[in-house]
């Protein structure tokens, strides 16, 4: 069939409105705040005027309205946050307290079977292993690269490849990964990488996803790939900020490269660091296409959020599901407290 | 400032969308049911006029399968003016699911599952059949078919497309040059293995890896057996939990299968031990075949699109089946095979009508011809069924002595038939005993 | 119009010859580290090139044979592309098809994100108000909502409105086709935005107060101060945050999947090339190819936009 640039008309019509629909709302509201306070400054400008020539008492001066700003600029976000993931996370709460049809309160049960399940005890130390391992490796690797290449010949080529595999999907990398994990028999050719190198250092060929718990870290690896890029970028910026001044003066003070690293280098990147590694330690608490793609979590390899898809849309058992959800939720804690000690640091700083 | 700026921008959409619609205008593509009075159509009459209504379709038939199904209700759609939009995925379980209960769900789904079915009656979604509808059901399907969508007494959809699982795949190329017959007991079976084995090379092949349906494959061959041992009363209670899971029954027929899955000297022809089983795609696991390096594989009817390009398969050409040999003659011919269900998620008009068509002879036979298609359906003319597997599986389907059973781990509940028993028999190829398999699968069914 | 627009400081804009990770690198053993770097980009790349040469690799070679073995014995063939691009399908020769859908998609799918998250982080940054620390904290949190809980609720909000106590407070959207992107659109808004607030918040942050405080003693209002000051100095961050959006949009499934629908009016290449896979399962020839024609466009993206995203970075540290 061939292709017909009209059919697709509409499709650009509608990706018009939709830009149409951008600029009217941000531009509108930028418009309106800057216009409403201007008209409202007026009038009081205006009021002032009035009480200088009657001689009457000045008006309060009122508290500038910062609160009313503050509202109309969180305006879209409360709203879409409200209707996208407020909700839902209340309703996932609601129900990981009914039973699989959302039709009966069962109180904890769903929380007992999580607690008592053996798999589903297994998947909750999987998750913990996951979180612990993909940004503290994928953070390692990244700031040491980024120190590596940095002022490197063809840095920004070396950081490309590193990059690479951000920008494919994560059932993508993990079907590249099970191509590398792929296993023949022995009086087979390989065909997996990994394999062949075992082979030819003169090995056995293995089945590498079948053993626990080699292939949960082989999954992370996975993880870890695509996630390498990101700590990479953001830290390799965070190093090129670093005040030329103060590493001169520390030259010139004699400090040793490893001491450089550590009393320059790293308080100064903190910040990135913080944000790389929050955000990796999020990302990696709802990991879902990886484990699915590669082994479904077969051999012992699931992680709640594959847990909780099963659960809640392959078995219908919404209750199970949605409890294995709020547990993703109380797992976030530790890296909501240690972000508010963060905001009240900065804060006094 | 800004304001300026966005008129600006108005006015230039306001002269692309212009120049957009100028073009459209030169194409029109307007479809026109219009030939509703021509020669073809006087089959159709009874169906209506339901000119320029709309009915929505989802199943997980994708890719050439769909533009299959499309072709096969060409003619009604043209005749009776009725618009059928369907869409094929391949997360079709679990987004049916998101659909519905997002209030979106489509009109018609096919559904493979007897079980999923069932949960979608039993949380009220699902509409029963119109009187039409079922009248053509139980004119074109046996009672044994259509007891798998009915509940409480109600018809929830008529079968659609089916499938034979309870075949053996060979290569009558290398039965004929090693003068090696093919088996019509189990014991022949199991003597024909013992000779390929003792010859050098390992007799089976098998693999159930499946993405994220992992384990499915295995099931399969569990069910076979435990249709062929105890037979299909008792395979009846297994699937409806009469008896428990991990029945002795159940124990012998699973490690029945195991003398096969499970033996060293048996498997895995082409690809390694009997842990590789796990770790080979259900894809791939037949291939060896073609090289000569395996010679029997047990997998359904719809294996037939699986083998490389150029593979002959008929009865005299590089690959075929033959069927499953029976265990204990007392207990019939049985046949394990699946299908789809059209079930409704709606009941206007239009809906009922396109049901009804989907549920008639003529639908059947508009499909079949079309090609890798098998259908339960008693109407379909096997001379419309181009493909010798699928020739071979009709057969089978409408032979009276055939004791037909659905999948078994389609009709249990979800977190069972798709969950436990799937990665229960992962586990029992990776070396977990079979008591400790079925206990575990057992304690899962609440 | 006699408010001075307060100068942008230029330091950022200094050349530093030499940062203390360029010391470190020097000092070390550059040749070490050298080899190090080399070693790590390879194993970040061998598993792509493996999977791209594959890709030109004949069904039957890819199923039997190393990837590596094409340096021994070259077979190359364009067959994979030819079968993903214009596909045995009748409705895959419309691959630009998709291909459109998903740009139509991914623009305003980050654009959004982008303008509310920066309004917010602005305001949690600099407007003083109370609870904005909890506010702040609590969209933060949001980041750990799994989106598959989100589908249904959201989906029903569009297909069946809200409904309060028997009463209709909003309708459905009943949207119909191409229409349908505006779901789309408003999902991965909804999805993005407490990631985009926190990554932004950052940045704007760390922006130096007595920028701020200058601004608002010469009297200008926050809205001003958004335009003509943050917004120049976070266009970087914004980029930064765009790069990630855009290639979480165009690599995702599920999202389109539910609320686009598979016909090719609206979904993207994403839910073709899923589909590609076949209906029975997964082939290795069609995945290869496949994969990197969904690369190819947030490459080209990332390559082109590499320098912004950089600078976006470096911007978020003027303080030092």
């Amino acid at each position: 069939m061939e292709f017909d640039f009209a059919a697709e008309q509409p499709k650009f019509l509608m990706l018009m409105y939709g830009l149409i629909a951008f600029v009217a709302v941000v531009g509108g509201l930028l418009l309106l705040l800057d216009v409403v306070p201007a008209w409202f400054a007026r009038r009081r400008e205006a009021q002032l005027v009035a009480a200088s020539v009657s001689g009457a008492p000045l008006p309060r001066r009122g508290k500038p309205q910062e609160g009313l700003f503050a509202l109309f600029f969180l305006l879209p976000t409360l709203l879409l946050l409200a209707v996208g993931l407020v909700g839902p996370a209340i309703r996932t709460t609601l129900l990981s307290f009914m039973d699989a049809g959302s039709n009966n309160w069962v109180g904890l049960r769903n929380y007992g079977w999580m607690f008592s399940d053996p798999t589903i005890l297994r998947v909750l130390t999987n998750t913990l292993i996951w979180v612990i391992l993909v940004p503290l490796v994928a953070t390692s690797f990244g700031l040491i690269y980024a120190v590596l290449v940095d002022k490197a010949r063809l840095e920004a080529v070396a950081k490309s490849l590193i990059f690479l595999p951000m920008a494919i999907s994560f059932v993508g990398a993990s079907i590249i990964w099970k191509f590398v994990y792929a296993y023949r028999s022995e009086e087979q050719q390989q065909i997996g990488l990994l394999n062949q190198i075992v082979v030819s250092l003169g090995g056995e060929p293995k089945q590498w996803l079948l053993d626990s718990p080699l292939n949960t870290f082989l999954l992370i690896v996975i993880m870890v790939w695509i996630q390498a890029g990101f700590a990479m970028v953001v830290l390799s910026a965070a190093i090129k900020a670093i005040p030329a001044d103060i590493v001169e003066a520390a030259r010139l003070d004699g400090v040793s490269p490893w001491q450089m690293f550590w009393q320059i280098t790293m308080p100064s990147i903190r910040p990135a660091l913080i944000v790389v590694v929050v955000t990796l330690s999020i990302a990696t608490l709802k990991v879902f296409d990886i484990v699915r793609t590669a082994t479904n979590g077969n051999y012992d390899t699931s992680v709640i959020a594959n847990e909780m898809y099963n659960q809640a849309f392959r078995y219908g058992q919404n209750g199970q599901g949605s409890a294995l959800a709020v547990f993703l939720f109380v797992l976030v804690i530790p890296i909501v407290i240690y972000q508010i000690r963060n905001l009240r640091q900065q804060r006094e700083g | 400032m800004a304001f300026a700026r966005s008129r600006q921008t108005l006015a230039i959409a306001g002269v692309l969308g212009l120049a957009l619609g100028v073009t459209a205008c030169g194409t029109g593509n307007d479809k026109k049911s219009g030939n509703a009075g021509s020669a073809e159509c006087t089959a159709y009459e009874k169906y209506g006029d339901n000119d320029g209504k709309k009915v929505t379709i989802y199943s997980s038939i994708r890719d050439i399968e769909a533009d299959r199904l499309n072709e096969s209700w060409k003619q009604f759609e043209d005749c009776t003016g009725i618009d059928i939009d369907h869409e094929g995925s391949g997360e079709f379980e679990a987004q049916l699911g998101v659909r519905v209960d997002g209030g979106n769900a489509p009109d018609l789904a096919f559904i493979p599952q007897p079980g999923l079915l069932k949960r979608f009656v039993d949380a009220g979604k699902l509409k029963p059949v119109g009187a039409a509808t079922k009248t053509e059901a139980e004119a074109n399907y046996s009672p044994d078919w259509l007891k798998y969508s009915t509940l409480n007494g109600q018809l929830y959809g008529a079968p659609l497309g089916s499938n034979v699982k309870s075949f053996v795949w060979y290569s009558p190329k290398m039965f004929k040059d090693k003068g090696w017959t093919v088996p019509t007991t189990w014991d022949e079976l199991i003597k024909l293995s013992d000779t390929i084995a003792a010859s050098g090379t390992k007799p089976w092949c098998a693999g159930i890896e499946s993405g994220d349906a992992t384990g499915w494959p295995a099931t399969d061959w569990i069910e076979d057996v435990l249709l062929r041992t105890a037979g299909p009363e008792v395979y009846d209670q297994w699937t409806t939990h009469g008896i428990p899971f991990n029945d002795p029954k159940v124990a012998d027929a699973l490690n029945r299968a195991g003398t096969i899955l499970k033996n060293d000297k048996y498997v895995n022809a082409g690809f390694g031990g009997v842990k590789s089983i796990a770790t080979t795609s259900f894809q791939e696991a037949g291939v060896p075949i073609t090289t000569g390096k395996c010679a029997l594989h047990r997998q359904a009817s719809f294996y037939a699109n699986q083998w490389p390009q150029g593979t002959k398969v008929a009865e005299d050409g590089d690959v075929f089946a033959f069927y499953f040999p029976a265990i204990d003659p007392a207990q019939g011919k049985p046949v394990l095979g699946g299908g789809e269900f059209v079930a409704a998620f709606n009941d206007r008009p239009e809906v009922q009508v396109v049901q009804t068509y989907l549920a008639s002879g003529e639908y059947a036979n508009s499909r079949a011809k079309i090609g890798d298609w098998v259908s339960a359906n008693k109407k379909l003319d096997l001379a419309n069924v181009p493909n010798p597997v699928d020739k071979l599986s009709v057969q089978l389907l409408q032979d009276e002595k055939t004791v037909f059973r659905f999948d078994g781990s389609d009709l249990m509940p979800a977190a069972v038939g798709a969950g436990t028993f799937w990665k229960g028999m992962v586990e029992w190829i990776n070396g977990k005993d079979t008591a400790a398999v079925l206990n575990g699968i057992e304690g899962s069914w609440k | 119009m006699t408010t001075a627009t307060p100068t942008v400081p230029t330091g950022a804009q200094a050349i530093r010859k030499s940062t203390a990770a360029g010391r470190v690198r020097k000092r070390l053993n550059s040749r070490t580290a050298t080899l190090v770097s080399i070693v790590i980009a390879i194993a970040w790349t061998v598993p792509t090139v493996g999977l791209f040469v594959s890709s030109f690799r004949p069904e039957n070679e890819i199923k039997t044979t190393g990837w590596w073995t094409v340096f021994s014995n070259p077979q190359f063939t364009l067959e994979n592309y030819q079968e993903v691009l214009f596909g045995r399908s009748s409705s895959s020769g419309q691959l630009a098809s998709y291909f459109i859908n998903s740009l139509a998609i991914t623009i305003p799918s980050v654009l959004f994100p982008l303008a509310f998250a920066a309004l917010a982080a602005y305001a949690l940054a600099w407007i003083n108000f109370r609870g904005r620390d909890w506010l702040y904290i609590a969209i933060f949190a949001l980041q750990i909502v799994p989106l598959q809980m989100a589908l249904v609720p959201l989906l029903r909000f569009f297909s069946t409105g809200v409904t309060i106590a028997g009463v209709q407070v909003l309708p459905a959207w009943d949207l119909v086709d191409e229409q349908k992107f505006a779901q789309v659109w408003f999902a991965h808004t909804c999805f993005a935005l407490p990631f985009a607030v926190f990554l932004l918040h950052n940045f704007i942050s760390q922006l130096p107060a007595d920028l701020m405080e200058a601004a608002r003693v010469d009297g200008a209002t926050h809205p001003r101060i958004f335009r003509t000051i943050v917004l120049p100095l976070i266009t970087p961050a914004l980029a930064a945050f765009g790069i990630f959006q855009f290639l979480w949009v165009w690599n995702d499934l599920l999202v389109a999947l539910i609320f686009a629908g598979g016909g090719n009016e609206t979904a993207p290449l994403t839910v073709r090339l899923a589909e590609m896979a076949g209906s029975r399962g997964n082939e290795w020839q069609r995945l290869t190819a496949g994969a990197f024609v969904s690369i190819v466009v947030p490459l080209i993206v990332f390559l082109s936009l590499q320098r912004y995203f950089v600078r976006g970075l470096l911007a978020g540290s003027v303080k030092g």
